[in-house]
């Protein structure tokens, strides 16, 4: 149509016919532009139907909650026997603080479910299936999105903000196991069933401050049959705050100090002679903790680095039972325990690491009728261990580790462990604290 | 405890009383929407750019100091389409700050004022890291970025009412020499049509396809896998058969793979700037992509 007009146009010019081209131009031209004007209406139609088919709501999975599972396997090489594990000088925790269990095992499987329940909350459920067939709510808790002036409440049972690591899920750790100290003092992981208010200062340099008070279900509050106090009210409570920000064109960094105090109640223990004692009394833990990350132009894909350590600080005291002795008396412990670790990712998908832990027993101080020797299990010890890891992560989805260790938890021997385990994640692509 | 309370009560009190700095505080995830909102804000707004052009938007940490400045952000400026899955999700979460969830006006999504590119028919983690939503990478091609501008003018418009006229004055000024400066930039690109090209990532398909170049191979063998060297030789095979007339790759990515390819397939591997800051002509959007069309076509000449 187009290609018609112009040579008209040029025959028209041509043969100098100015008035009769110029009256047959015109009408032509109007209709071409009537032409060009329905076009450009329909092009623009079209685009826009192309937006509205191409626009979808990004929800989670549309009304669905975002699914995810964790999936691990290890195979254990372990020199002494995991029985007979414990960590000499500490009270035992009875959480899941032993290396596991000899050979070829599956690990624990994690399902988690998340999503926004409305404008006001958050919800997250993650359960967690053991090997044994048995089936735990390892975190269940609601979590407050209108909330302003940077506050948010969390109800339910979550991972309590005491320390770094205690709040980081398992799948995510830069090591099989868990430091030592977050072993005794913290019974490898505490979740706690509470209520956290956070809040986050309107500052350039991040600062939080953080109250929990908790029903204190678990180590230090409560272990064994007794189980958490009976009573209404708190029975645990913890303080947080921290500070971070960043360093320079690759440094991140953030540091905290924590505090959990619960007043334990026929807490027991079981002595490795057989005999259950109980506790009765106070116990304060102090935590300082410290992580530092660096990537070049913080663009950790390629090459990063991940420094991290804690400080652990337990005082205790009150009465002990012992089940020996069948006597109580005043018992008092001022307990320490610290690691440092480090992982390095010096090309994409290879990481290596290397993790120091060491616990200070300190020395228990027993009044009559108590006599130290009713308790062997905290005879004043201090275990050490060394860890290295290297992992292969394929994908984000994906890593497979090989650690050593040389474990000296135990007073009269080593324990020399290997570790050989796989962790994918199928479903929701996950998103990790800092 | 009480003492406790007391203490964050002094403190939110604190907060109530701090002045405001600039009317409208963004947080910008990526530094093409840091551009674009300073263009229509000017001195307006108050802008955080959370990431550079040295970072890979996808794998970002949620750092203290994100967390620190999404805490009081009035808008948030994403790419979307599942771009910044693995961080602001968690930031959203930490930050306390209603203003800025889902579903809130000082949420936006540019991807969502666009037809994006690549949906995929098959969503299967066996082909790599997928954007359920699309190709998120829409800023690089100009006309996007016309489309965005006036949906962003009235989020900021509506967030913002006393400043309204402002923003929707420079908007119109912005496109005025937007729309003026992608007819210069298409007169430029022309010879890039049909020249078939090797990418890092698929990253650059919006230009692609707006310029009419045409996609041979990409370096990673799936999106997110970072390059094998098995997939290299397969490339370098493909090279030999079909040549590409030129390998791009974005300034956080390793330029090593490209060079290899570059050196082994003799096609010239070149860096373009991918977002505002990814090279120092590139300082706003106009640099970003006169830069960019200069860089290829002093490659494929």
């Amino acid at each position: 149509m187009h290609r018609k007009a112009t040579v008209t146009l040029a025959v028209a010019a041509a043969f100098g016919l100015p008035h009769a081209a110029t009256a047959q131009t015109q009408d032509e031209l109007r209709t071409l532009r009537e032409q060009v004007r329905q076009l450009d209406r329909r092009v623009t139609d079209a685009e826009q139907a192309a937006i509205q088919a191409s626009s979808r709501p990004t929800g989670e999975n549309a009304m669905n909650p975002a699914v995810s599972v964790i999936l691990n396997g290890i195979y254990s090489n372990l020199s002494q026997d995991p029985n007979a594990f414990r960590i000499n000088g500490f009270v035992p925790t009875l959480g899941e603080v032993g290396p596991g269990v000899r050979g070829l095992s599956l690990g624990e499987s994690e399902l988690a479910l998340a999503a926004n329940i409305d404008h006001n909350f958050r919800g997250t459920l993650i359960a967690s299936i053991s090997p044994e067939d048995s089936i735990g709510v390892e975190e269940g808790y609601i979590q407050t999105l209108s909330l302003s002036y940077g506050f948010t409440v969390k109800a339910g049972r979550f991972f309590s903000g005491v320390g770094y690591q205690n709040q980081i899920h398992a799948h995510a750790w830069d090591f099989t196991d868990a430091p030592l100290a977050n072993k005794v003092f913290l019974g490898s992981q505490l979740n706690e069933d509470g209520i956290q208010l956070k809040w986050v200062a309107p500052t350039d340099t991040y600062f939080d401050v953080g109250v929990e008070v908790g029903r204190g279900r678990q180590f230090p509050a409560a272990a064994g049959p007794a189980g958490p106090r009976n009573k209404n009210g708190v029975s645990s409570g913890t303080l947080f705050a921290h500070v971070g920000g960043d360093l320079g064109t690759g440094t991140a960094w953030q540091t905290g100090v924590s505090y959990l105090g619960t007043s334990p109640q026929d807490r027991s223990f079981e002595d490795p002679a057989g005999k259950t004692n109980s506790f009765t009394g106070q116990s304060r833990l102090w935590v300082l903790d410290g992580i530092l990350k660096w990537a070049p132009n913080y663009n950790p894909t390629y090459t990063n680095l991940k420094l991290q350590g804690e400080y652990f600080r337990r005082k205790e005291d009150g009465d002990l039972t012992s089940g020996a002795a069948a006597q109580t008396g005043g018992f008092a412990s001022v307990q320490s325990g610290w690691y440092l670790q480090s992982v390095y990712q010096f090309v994409p998908m290879w990481r290596v690491g290397y993790r120091y832990d060491r616990l200070n027993s300190g020395t228990a101080s027993f009044s009559a009728p108590l006599n130290a020797a009713d308790f062997p299990i905290l005879a004043a010890y201090n275990p050490t261990r060394h860890t290295v890891m290297a992992d292969w992560s394929p994908s984000e989805f994906s890593r497979v580790r090989l650690q050593f260790a040389s474990d000296k938890s135990r007073s009269d021997v080593t324990d020399k462990q290997v570790f050989l385990q796989y962790i994918v994640s199928l479903g929701a692509h996950g998103a990790h604290k800092f | 405890m009480k003492a406790i309370l007391r203490f964050l009560f002094a403190l939110s009190s604190l907060v109530v009383a701090l002045p405001a700095t600039a009317a409208l505080n963004v947080f910008a995830c990526e530094p093409e929407w840091t551009a674009l909102a300073q263009e229509l804000g000017g001195d307006k707004v108050s802008i955080y750019s959370a990431t550079t052009a040295l970072q890979d938007p996808h794998r970002i940490e949620a750092r203290p100091s994100l967390i620190a400045r999404i805490r009081s952000a009035d808008l948030l400026i994403c790419s979307g389409s599942e771009l910044e899955i693995g961080w602001i999700p968690l930031l959203l979460t930490q930050s306390g700050n209603s203003k800025i969830q889902l579903g809130s006006p000082g949420y936006f999504e540019a991807s969502q004022h666009v037809a994006r590119l690549e949906i995929p028919k098959v969503i299967d983690r066996a082909l790599g890291d997928m954007h359920p939503g699309g190709n998120p990478h829409v800023h690089t091609d100009p006309r996007n970025i016309a489309r965005i501008a006036p949906a962003l003018m009235e989020r900021m418009s509506e967030l913002d009412p006393a400043n309204a006229e402002s923003y929707r004055s420079r908007g119109r000024s912005f496109l005025e020499r937007w729309q003026a400066a992608i007819a210069r930039w298409e007169q430029q690109a022309t010879p890039l049509k049909g020249v078939p090209v090797v990418v890092y990532h698929k990253d650059f398909s919006y230009f692609i396809n707006w310029t009419g170049m045409r996609e041979v191979g990409s370096l990673e063998p799936k999106p997110g896998i970072p390059p094998t060297p098995s997939h290299l030789a397969e490339l370098i095979d493909q090279m030999k058969r079909a040549p590409a007339k030129v390998i791009v790759y974005s300034p956080y990515s390793n330029p090593q793979a490209a060079e290899f390819l570059s050196s082994r397939a003799n096609i010239p591997a070149v860096m373009v700037p991918f977002t505002v800051g990814g090279t120092d002509k590139a300082k706003d959007l106009f640099g970003l992509f006169d830069d960019t069309i200069a860089r290829l076509l002093g490659a494929v000449k």
